[in-house]
């Protein structure tokens, strides 16, 4: 038998892995392109969630304090719509198991790791759009800058990469429940409670105590309070915990995923 | 002797369930090769672990002349896979899964564009190239995903159950396509669930049952292991069956069956010249069979003479036990 040793040199599994992560990338991005259903969840629904909550809950919840209520919900609807996206990055890989393309996959000479960030990267790039669309409406329903517009514009990749963690997430509900429809269901259950328990549609200092502490300090209110502070001005620290917090999900999500995607059978 | 496939006493078991108890066999190179087995015979399990899904608990595997379980890396080059489920991606066209594909086999951009039609050409798709595969036939996606497998060029190609849930034409062009690929020097296995199709196709055939091999040859060695030629006819007038069993008896090579309503079974050695004795008889008997025919043993009257049981109950134990809809695409 042949004695050559067939383990591929670091630096082949960095250009593959590159390589084939953009094939992956194009494959989604066409995916996401060519699923009408896909760009309109992804898109009409937010706007509703803006629109609704501007005009249904805005004469209820504005403080009076000088700071329109787009203003203040905008940032945090923005961090609700990478959030909510990023459930799709689980259910499309779910999907892939389910149809058996997954074992094709495995069973090519592809980075291990492709399959699922060419997903996830796929996923932030749907995100640079509705995130503009986003823009476009709140602006036209009264959302303004008051603040540097650079610094405001550095709002943007926070807000991807805050997607692209979450991404990350999910794919680990993709990956343990092999079923598009328990991911979805899984991920909207982990996801609304930290959704409505944070900054997003309301002041912090309007819920109960004990319920405070949490939503303070819960990733999804502090990524909604920097993106507001880019936005609006005012203290810069939850910029620094939304980054951590990006990090830490990083460094615990995707050496999961990848060992699962590994381990799948 | 160049040897395509080496697998050597593979266990693989699912909790409890112990889907392979020490299977072994060898392919050629460029030999076609065809496991044949019922639904949940561990088929589909030993492909996976071939092609480097599946890891096993025991034995070794060799592809191409590589460890697969030491170098799955080394292997992934070599290969092919064709699964059951066409594994292609519905939202993109023909072409584009096939570049797809290419780029995922390190094959310069170029060279993967140049690839993919030619092999939409070979399997006859080069029209619908720029189609989405969400129009294609259940048939069409069926060559696509075969020719998915193709892009690589793999020295051996692994294709389970290429033709299950084809109309029968279709699985006729399937099964020349699958020959003008061993021309090519291709090392193939392919699982069935037909008999026929094992006949038609591969230079040996292993048979597969509850996670063994239960029988190994070529389909003419396997034939006379299997069994006799089978003379079937049903009579019009079921009062005189037994006394039409008494009369052909003695020219069945074993014991004749008694089959449902007024049908019977006469197995024979040698098939045209026993079925002309039978008719002979049944004349001078002044019978008319509604319906005659002489045909190969049928997979099942295969199992049964190979293992002693029925094929079927298997099947059925596993999906009571809520395994026999596994196929590989989720455990």
């Amino acid at each position: 038998m042949n004695k050559k040793n067939y383990h591929i040199s670091i630096g082949d599994q960095i250009k593959f892995g590159f390589r084939d992560t953009l094939t992956m990338t194009m494959r989604n991005v066409l995916r996401n392109y060519r699923l009408p259903q896909l760009i309109f969840f992804s898109t009409i629904q937010p706007v509703i969630f803006l629109l609704l909550f501007n005009y249904v809950f805005g004469g209820a919840v504005s403080r009076g304090n000088g700071v329109s209520y787009i203003d203040f919900l905008l940032p945090g609807i923005l961090v609700q719509t990478v959030v909510m996206g990023s459930v799709q990055t689980g259910v499309g890989l779910a999907e892939d198991l389910q149809k058996g393309v997954i074992d094709r996959f495995r069973s090519l000479p592809m980075s291990r790791v492709a399959h699922i960030a060419g997903r996830v990267f796929a996923d932030t790039m749907r995100n640079i759009i509705v995130l503009a669309l986003m823009v476009i409406v709140g602006w036209l329903i009264g959302f303004r800058i008051n603040n540097d517009w650079y610094i405001a514009l550095m709002s943007i990749p926070l807000l991807l990469a805050f997607g692209f963690a979450f991404s990350w997430i999910a794919s680990l509900f993709g990956l343990f429940t092999k079923s598009s429809e328990t991911a979805q269901v899984l991920g909207f259950m982990i996801v609304f409670p930290l959704v409505f328990a944070s900054s997003i549609f309301v002041p912090v200092e309007t819920m109960p105590t004990w319920l405070q502490g949490f939503a303070t300090n819960q990733p999804i209110s502090q990524a909604a309070d920097a993106v507001r502070a880019m936005t609006q001005g005012g203290p810069l620290d939850s910029i620094r915990t939304t980054c951590v917090w990006i990090v830490v999900i990083l460094v615990v999500a995707v050496p999961i995923a990848i060992y699962k995607y590994r381990q799948t059978e | 002797m160049k040897h395509g496939i080496e697998v050597e006493n593979v266990h693989k078991s699912f909790g409890l369930l112990q889907a392979l108890k020490g299977v072994s066999l060898q392919v050629q190179e460029g030999h076609i090769y065809s496991l044949l087995g019922p639904n949940g015979a561990g088929k589909t399990t030993l492909v996976r672990i071939m092609t480097t899904l599946l890891h096993p608990e025991e034995g070794s595997v060799i592809i191409g002349e590589v460890d697969a379980l030491k170098y799955p890396d080394g292997v992934r080059p070599l290969i092919g896979l064709a699964g059951q489920n066409a594994a292609v991606d519905e939202f993109l066209t023909g072409r584009e899964n096939l570049l797809m594909i290419g780029q995922l086999y390190h094959l310069p951009f170029s060279t993967a564009r140049v690839r993919a039609d030619e092999v939409l050409e070979q399997m006859g798709l080069s029209k619908a190239a720029n189609q989405t595969v969400g129009t294609y036939s259940g048939g069409m996606r069926r060559r696509l995903d075969l020719g998915a497998s193709l892009v690589g060029r793999p020295r051996i190609l692994f294709l389970d159950e290429p033709t299950t849930g084809l109309d029968p034409r279709t699985r006729l062009d399937m099964w020349e396509t699958i020959r003008s690929l061993a021309k090519e020097a291709t090392t193939i296995l392919l699982t069935t669930q037909y008999l026929e199709e094992a006949d038609e196709l591969a230079d040996m055939i292993g048979v597969i049952d509850d996670g063994k091999m239960i029988a190994e040859g070529t389909a003419d060695q396997l034939k006379t292991k299997m069994g006799d030629d089978v003379v079937e006819f049903t009579l019009t007038d079921i009062t005189r069956k037994d006394e039409i069993i008494e009369l052909v008896a003695p020219l069945s090579s074993k014991k004749v069956v008694s089959g449902e309503g007024s049908t019977i079974l006469v197995p024979v050695k040698s098939g045209a010249e026993d079925l002309f004795k039978i008719v002979k008889a049944l004349d001078n008997a002044r019978v008319q069979p509604t319906q005659l025919s002489l045909h190969r043993p049928s997979l099942d009257e295969v199992f049964l003479s190979l293992t002693g049981k029925k094929s079927q109950s298997k099947v059925e134990m596993l999906k009571k036990s809520g395994r026999g809809g596994h196929r590989g695409s989720g455990k």
